[in-house]
C-alpha cells in the first residue's frame, strides 16, 4: 500500500539552509547537503530545497548544489524557487534533481506547466501554489507571498492539474510558522478533489497536526522545516507515532 | 567490472549513476553500441514516454542489440517496461523480452487512484536474486502511471487498488518498475545485488 510521506523543506540561500518564519525574520539552520542526508537516514520520505538566493550567481550555484546534494541523497527530492523557463528545468533536472516545482513564474504564463510536462514528463513537475485566506475563500499570492491576486487556490490548482502538472505543494500562509495545525480545509478541498497527490505545508506543530492532515484532510504527503531543524519533532518518532495512529508509514 | 548505463532520450541518468558511486562503482554512460556489448553488466534506465523512448532506440539500433545481451541487464521504471510485449502508451510495440503487457492505471472510482503512483510502496512476493537479504514488504520508491501485468516472469508484486508486477527476471534480463537509486538502503541493495549476479 502506498504510503503517506514526510518531508523536510529545506530553504537554501546561497548555499545555507534558511527558514523564514511567516516568510520573514532568517535564520541559519546549516548545511543543505549535510542536513539532507542526514533526513535520509532518519526515514524522510522525500525532501524539497527551495532556493531563495536573488544573486545574478544562483543558477550555477544551484546547479552544482544539486549535483552535490544528488551525489549524497538516496531518496527523491524537489527543487524549486524562482524557476522560470524549461531551460533553467533542463539544467536542474540534468544535475540530478528528481522534481522541480514552479510557483510564481507558472501563475504568470500557464503555458510554462504544459510546455514542462510535455517536455520532462508531469511527474517531476510539481506546482507549489502560496495562499491566504481573506474573506470568503483563500487566494493566491506571488513572489513568496508577497503579492496577492483575485485567483482562487482551488482554480488555479485544478488548471494547472489540466495543464500536466503532478503534484500541488500547497502552503497556507496564514498557517505557515503558527505551529498550530495545517489548514485543513483547503488542503482537503484539494486533495478529494484533484487526481495528483497534494503535499500540505504551513503550520506543522506537533505529531497530532499530521495525524489530522492525513486523516482528516487526506493529505498525501506533509511538509515542514522548522521543527525538524530545530529538532522540536523527529523523524523516527513522528513517524512511529503517525503508525500507531493506522496511517500507513515506511520504515 | 565494467557496467554500462545505456544511454538513451529518457531521464534520471545522473541518479542512476550516483547510486553507483554510492556504493564504490564507476557507471558509464554510453549509447556506443560495441561498449554495451561488452560490458560485464548493462542498466537499462529511464523516465519518459514509451513510444518516443522506442523510436530512438530502434533508430540507433539499440532495441536489437539489448534483445542480443547475454550479461546481466536492469531495466529500470521506463526501461522495464520497454523490455516487455506491448504498451498502452500510445499504443507501443516493446522490446518482448518479458512475457507481460504494460497497461494505464485506472480509476475504479474517480479519484479514488491518483495517477501517476508517486511515492513509497511495498513490494511483495519476492522471487528473485536481486532481492537477496531484501525483506518481504521492503518500501520502494515508485513514479509510474504505467504498470506491468502480472504473468510468468513477475518476481515481485505491488498493490495499487490493483495487485501488478513491480518486478521481472527472465534468463539474464531483470526489471523492476521502482527507482532503486532513490530507495534508500533497501534500493541500494537491490543494485549491490544485480552487480554481484
Amino acid at each position: 500500500m502506498l504510503t503517506k510521506r514526510i518531508i523536510p523543506c529545506l530553504d537554501i540561500k546561497d548555499g545555507r539552509t534558511v527558514k523564514g518564519i511567516n516568510f520573514e525574520n532568517i535564520r541559519d539552520a546549516g548545511d543543505p547537503i549535510e542536513l539532507g542526508a542526514l533526513y535520509a537516514e532518519q526515514g524522510a520520505d522525500e525532501l524539497v530545497f527551495l532556493d531563495i538566493t536573488a544573486t545574478n550567481e544562483r543558477r550555477k550555484t544551484l546547479s552544482a548544489l544539486v549535483t552535490e546534494i544528488a551525489r549524497h541523497v538516496n531518496i527523491p527530492f524537489t527543487v524549486g524557487g524562482g524557476i522560470s523557463s524549461v531551460d533553467d528545468v533542463s539544467v536542474l533536472l540534468q544535475s540530478g534533481a528528481d522534481k522541480i516545482s514552479v510557483n510564481t513564474s507558472a501563475f504568470k504564463n500557464p503555458g510554462l506547466v504544459d510546455e514542462l510536462s510535455r517536455q520532462f514528463g508531469s511527474q517531476c513537475i510539481v506546482l507549489a501554489i502560496d495562499t491566504r485566506f481573506e474573506g470568503d475563500d483563500w487566494y493566491v499570492y506571488l513572489n513568496g507571498g508577497r503579492v496577492k491576486t483575485e485567483v482562487k487556490a482551488y482554480d488555479w490548482a485544478k488548471e494547472a492539474v489540466e495543464r500536466g502538472a503532478g503534484e500541488i505543494l500547497l502552503t497556507s500562509m496564514n498557517n505557515d510558522g503558527t505551529r498550530q495545525g495545517f489548514a485543513l480545509d483547503i488542503t482537503g478541498k484539494l486533495a478529494q478533489n484533484l487526481n495528483v497527490p497534494v503535499i500540505a505545508s504551513g503550520g506543522a506543530g506537533t505529531m497530532e497536526h499530521f495525524v489530522d492532515v492525513f486523516q482528516t484532510a487526506q493529505a498525501d504527503a506533509a511538509l515542514a522545516a522548522s521543527i525538524f531543524h530545530y529538532k522540536e519533532i523527529e523523524i523516527p518518532a513522528l513517524k512511529n507515532f503517525l503508525y500507531q495512529k493506522n496511517i500507513n508509514m515506511r520504515f | 567490472m565494467k557496467t554500462v548505463i545505456v544511454k538513451y532520450n529518457a531521464g534520471n541518468i545522473r541518479s542512476v549513476q550516483f547510486a553507483l558511486e554510492r556504493i564504490g562503482v564507476n557507471g558509464i554512460v554510453t549509447d556506443n553500441v560495441e561498449e554495451i556489448r561488452a560490458a560485464d553488466k548493462v542498466i537499462f534506465p529511464g523516465v519518459g514516454e514509451a513510444s518516443t523512448a522506442m523510436a530512438y532506440l530502434k533508430e540507433r539500433r539499440l532495441d536489437q542489440v539489448i534483445k542480443d545481451l547475454k550479461q546481466p541487464v536492469l531495466g529500470i521504471c521506463l526501461g522495464m517496461q520497454l523490455m516487455c510485449k506491448h504498451s498502452e502508451e500510445n499504443d507501443t510495440e516493446c522490446l518482448g523480452i518479458f512475457d507481460s503487457n504494460v497497461k494505464k492505471f485506472e480509476s475504479p472510482v474517480a479519484n479514488l487512484l491518483k495517477i501517476p503512483q508517486i511515492g513509497w510502496n511495498n513490494i511483495t512476493n519476492l522471487h528473485s536474486v536481486l532481492f537477496e537479504h531484501v525483506p518481504e514488504n521492503s518500501y520502494m520508491y515508485f513514479v509510474h502511471s504505467y504498470y506491468a501485468a502480472l504473468g510468468a516472469d513477475t518476481v515481485a508484486i505491488t498493490n495499487y487498488v490493483i495487485n501488478y508486477t513491480s518486478a521481472l527476471q527472465k534468463d539474464n534480463f531483470y526489471g523492476v518498475q521502482f527507482h532503486p537509486e532513490k530507495s534508500a538502503a533497501a534500493g541500494s541493495r537491490i543494485i549491490e545485488n544485480f552487480l554481484n549476479i
